[in-house]
């Protein structure tokens, strides 16, 4: 039955993206009804429009995509809604900058990256930590106080760029100087700024399944998520396994942030008072993902191959906001899985008259 | 005579499970029928179906005499077919009339119109004595009372046929003899009512005919007045039950649980809820807490679980003092403990049955290996315990909880906290809400424990269970232990006047 439902969820997910890229071509008809069908066409082939280069393009697009969703799937599974992912994430980039600039030189670069990426981790990890800490004790909504956090870290950040690695150039800040290896990913995909974060990304992703779906902390964290008395009964502690949860999507979204400010492709945190979208767009990547780590990483690589798609668009004199329209539409109807999976089920039961899934047995 | 309704060879098939296997409900105009089974046999799937939720593989629905079929319950209320759920479906935030007029609301120009439906809902209110405010708010009102809105509901829609889905689990003795009046007129009136139920007094007061089905099947059809009580039940479960409790003369031992002065106030300035309480528990005895609910109980056996700490007083298992431990060391001690409430506490709803069965011992080798959970093991044993406690379900130890019947949870719950083998079992009205099959095997589970030279504390509200199961009884009163005696010295009488504090025992005396 597990399996049945799965299949059930994965059909859905189809059906959604299919409708989004239905009402997404007709409102490209719209706004372009001469170049439509080819800018739509163009974005279609997305990810391969400029062969392997655009492949490789994905691939490294959804990095930070899917580090973002896979910290709120992670924290959603265990009860909690991450909507902090974003400042966790911009303390991750900081963090990685900033190590990666001031130990320059100290430390070798072949393990530089490393740490710098470790640190972003742990930045973000301790950034979700407070608000976790504050749930756990004091039940301060974790919504609440995530989005406090996303606004105090993103000030916090653009005083430590100012203070530490400020580039005078720009109201940005210094690119790192440091970058993950590519690990000979640029020749497969050449001409594309693919790396290594991207295998560390999906890894990250499938130990993050494993812990949760194989080791007794994960089995005590989804307890925790589904009834906190229960855990409290059992003898777990139930209020660490709160502020865990929190802790492990703070690293995934930190780290994510780390990936993509040392990938070497010389990105700079900006100084503008804007909080960056990466980690908000983490939120629809995990509900297409069905919240599962494994689901993250093909609805990071769905999204980041629409978005790589529509911006090729531009080539056939498309307005930039007209594909950002369009690729919200298709994000969002996606994320719709649920409600077509009720429409899959009560087809089902008019259809077959009965031979629902369903609780089996129930009184 | 004619029929309301006729469910003739009704089967319905879930993935792994036949809930109603060939199933005819006949309800003659006009009359309560009592539709009885044990938790699990079918009965909320066969009124399901009744009511549109389902729609059967097999079999046809007559309503008056006329074959229907019946889609959803928009259908169902069309054919004058009304039911009150278990769990009421209201919304707390609306008032009485609100949530009756919810879904038939009369507009005027896209504006509400009470005045029409004020009326009426006045005017049936009076008619069959519900004495309902319409402009109470749900959340103010007893839970007696939202049942009544649930009628009120039915009525207003001019349902003929009633369905009433266990309504009496949730309501005060007071409050359910008043809803056996209710019915008995509304039959009067010429309604016909479907009275889903396992409490075969009840089925006594007010039921015409009874159907029972047993395991999905159809048993009989009965008249109830010339049908005993033992024969009913023997009907229901399939064979003979023992509503006796017989067992041996309890094997006294050492002292297992000692509670020493304790008490505890949950909120600073008010009466304490644990006023002084010292007992002990001895192997190979059931000691029970008996008393009116609310007087202390919960936060006792909170307090000895280590779900609260208590502010005086001390604990002590096997001799050891476990005032400080937590709950984990509590129980690696040996204190095992079937909780109150087994949604909030004792199982995780969404985790699959042997999920739940190793709720508690997860961490130990045998369960995993370097923080890693042995999934094999974990099926294979879940497996065993299932044949072993009979727990009924779907798909086995692969069933989701939460759409398990409360009897095959609980049982679930027994079967994790008995083979846990501890020197102390807990446990907190077991049989609340479970139909007679489940309370004689749980009742003899118990009893089994203390056989096995285990110490049980036993707390319970019901004062049959009180007096048949126990070897010891304490009562508690506004969280004072007030008196300690033996069942076989006192009597159902003597535990009221303890119960409600208008006696206290020997040695407990001011």
């Amino acid at each position: 039955m597990k399996n049945r439902e799965s299949v059930k969820l994965f059909l859905a997910s189809l059906a959604a993206i299919a409708c989004g890229l239905l009402v997404g071509f007709i409102i490209i008809m719209i706004a372009n009804p001469s170049q439509g069908v080819r800018a739509f066409s163009i974005m279609l082939q997305g990810g391969f429009y400029r062969g392997l280069r655009s492949t490789g393009q994905v691939l490294y697009f959804a990095v930070p995509i899917m580090m973002t969703g896979l910290s709120v799937a992670f924290a959603f599974k265990c009860g909690n809604f991450n909507i902090g992912a974003t400042g966790q994430f911009t303390v991750g980039a900081f963090t990685s900058i900033f190590l990666a600039n001031t130990l320059y030189g100290v430390i070798p670069d072949s393990v530089l990256w490393i740490v710098a990426l470790l640190g972003a981790g742990i930045a973000g990890a301790l950034w979700a930590l407070i608000p976790g800490i504050l749930k756990a004790y004091k039940n301060v909504n974790i919504v609440i106080s995530g989005i406090m956090f996303n606004y105090i870290g993103m000030l916090l950040v653009i005083e430590g760029v100012k203070a530490f690695i400020y580039d005078q150039a720009g109201a940005r800040s210094q690119t790192a100087l440091v970058a993950i290896p590519k690990m000979g990913l640029n020749k497969i995909f050449p001409g594309s700024d693919i790396n290594a974060g991207t295998i560390i990304a999906i890894v990250v992703c499938i130990v993050a399944w494993y812990i949760l779906n194989k080791t007794t902390f994960g089995y005590e964290l989804k307890a925790c998520g589904y009834n906190q008395n229960a855990t409290q009964y059992a003898g777990m502690n139930d209020k660490n396994l709160a502020i865990f949860s929190l802790l492990c999507a703070g690293f995934f979204a930190g780290l994510g942030g780390g990936l993509t400010y040392i990938a070497g492709t010389g990105k700079a945190i900006s100084t503008a008072e804007v909080l960056m979208v990466e980690g908000f767009n983490g939120i629809p990547v995990a509900l297409l993902g069905m919240n599962s780590p494994l689901g993250c990483i093909a609805s990071a690589l769905f999204v980041s191959y629409i978005n790589l798609g529509g911006n090729y668009m531009q080539a056939v004199n498309i307005p930039v906001e007209v594909i950002d329209v369009m690729v919200a539409v298709i994000i969002y109807f996606s994320s719709f899985t649920l409600l077509v999976k009720g429409f899959i089920d009560s087809y089902n039961k008019r259809k077959e008259k009965g031979l629902l899934p369903s609780d089996g047995g129930s009184e | 005579m004619e029929y309301a309704i006729e469910m003739l060879n009704i089967t319905k098939e879930f993935p792994g499970i036949k809930a109603n296997d060939d199933i005819t409900l006949q309800v003659k105009k006009g009359e309560i029928h009592a539709l009885l089974g044990e938790n699990g046999a079918g009965k909320s799937t066969l009124m399901s179906v009744l009511f549109g939720l389902y729609q059967p593989e097999i079999g046809e629905i007559k309503i008056n005499g006329e074959k229907v079929e019946i889609h959803d319950p928009n259908d169902a209320n069309r054919l004058g077919i009304g039911m009150v759920h278990q769990h009421f479906k209201l919304v707390h935030n609306f008032t009485v009339l609100e949530n009756i007029i919810l879904g038939v609301e009369e507009t005027k120009r896209g504006i509400l119109k009470y005045d029409h439906a004020r009326e009426k809902v006045m005017k049936l209110s009076q008619d069959y004595h519900l004495n309902i405010d319409p402009d109470a708010y749900i959340k103010d009102i007893t839970v007696g009372m939202q049942q009544r809105v649930e009628i009120l509901k039915m009525l207003f829609r001019n349902n003929d046929i009633l369905i009433f889905d266990e309504p009496t689990a949730v309501l005060t003795p007071q409050e359910i003899d008043e809803l056996m009046k209710i019915m008995k007129m509304l039959i009067t009136q010429g309604k016909s009512i479907v009275f889903i139920t396992h409490k075969l007094n009840e089925i006594k007061e007010v039921a015409d005919r009874c159907t029972i089905i047993r395991k999905g099947k159809y048993v009989d059809t009965v008249d109830v007045a010339t049908t005993s009580k033992d024969k009913l039940s023997e009907l229901m479960v399939g064979r003979k039950v023992n509503f006796d409790i017989t067992k041996k003369a309890p094997q006294i031992g050492d002292v297992i649980l000692e509670v020493e002065d304790i008490s505890l106030s949950t909120e600073k300035g008010h009466k304490p809820v644990l006023n002084h309480v010292s007992f002990e528990v001895k192997r190979g005895e059931i000691t029970c807490i008996a008393g009116i609910d609310g007087n202390g109980q919960s936060e006792l056996i909170y307090a000895i679980y280590g779900l609260l700490n208590v502010d005086a007083g001390s604990i002590y298992l096997n001799k050891e003092d476990i005032t400080k431990d937590s709950i984990r060391q509590r129980s690696l001690k040996g204190m095992t403990h079937i909780p109150e409430d087994r949604h909030k506490h004792g199982l995780v709803l969404d985790y699959n049955l042997a999920e739940n069965i190793i709720l508690k011992n997860y961490f130990d080798e045998n369960h995993q290996k370097f923080g890693i959970i042995n999934f094999n093991k974990m099926y294979s044993e879940a497996d065993e315990l299932i044949k072993k406690y009979d727990v009924r379900s779907g798909e086995g130890s692969r069933s989701i909880v939460r759409g398990m019947s409360g009897g095959n949870q609980q049982k679930a719950i027994i079967a994790r906290e008995i083979e846990a083998n501890g020197d102390l079992l807990i446990a907190v009205q077991p049989t609340r809400g479970l139909d007679v099959g489940a309370i004689e095997f749980i009742h003899s589970q118990i009893i089994a424990q203390r056989d096995a030279g285990k110490a049980v504390l036993l707390v319970s509200l019901e004062l049959d269970e009180v007096m048949n199961v126990s070897d010891r009884i304490l009562v508690m009163y506004e969280g004072e232990i007030i008196a300690d005696v033996l069942p076989e010295e006192t009597t159902e009488q003597e535990l009221g006047l303890f119960m409600s504090g208008s006696k206290r025992g020997k040695g407990y005396e001011k």
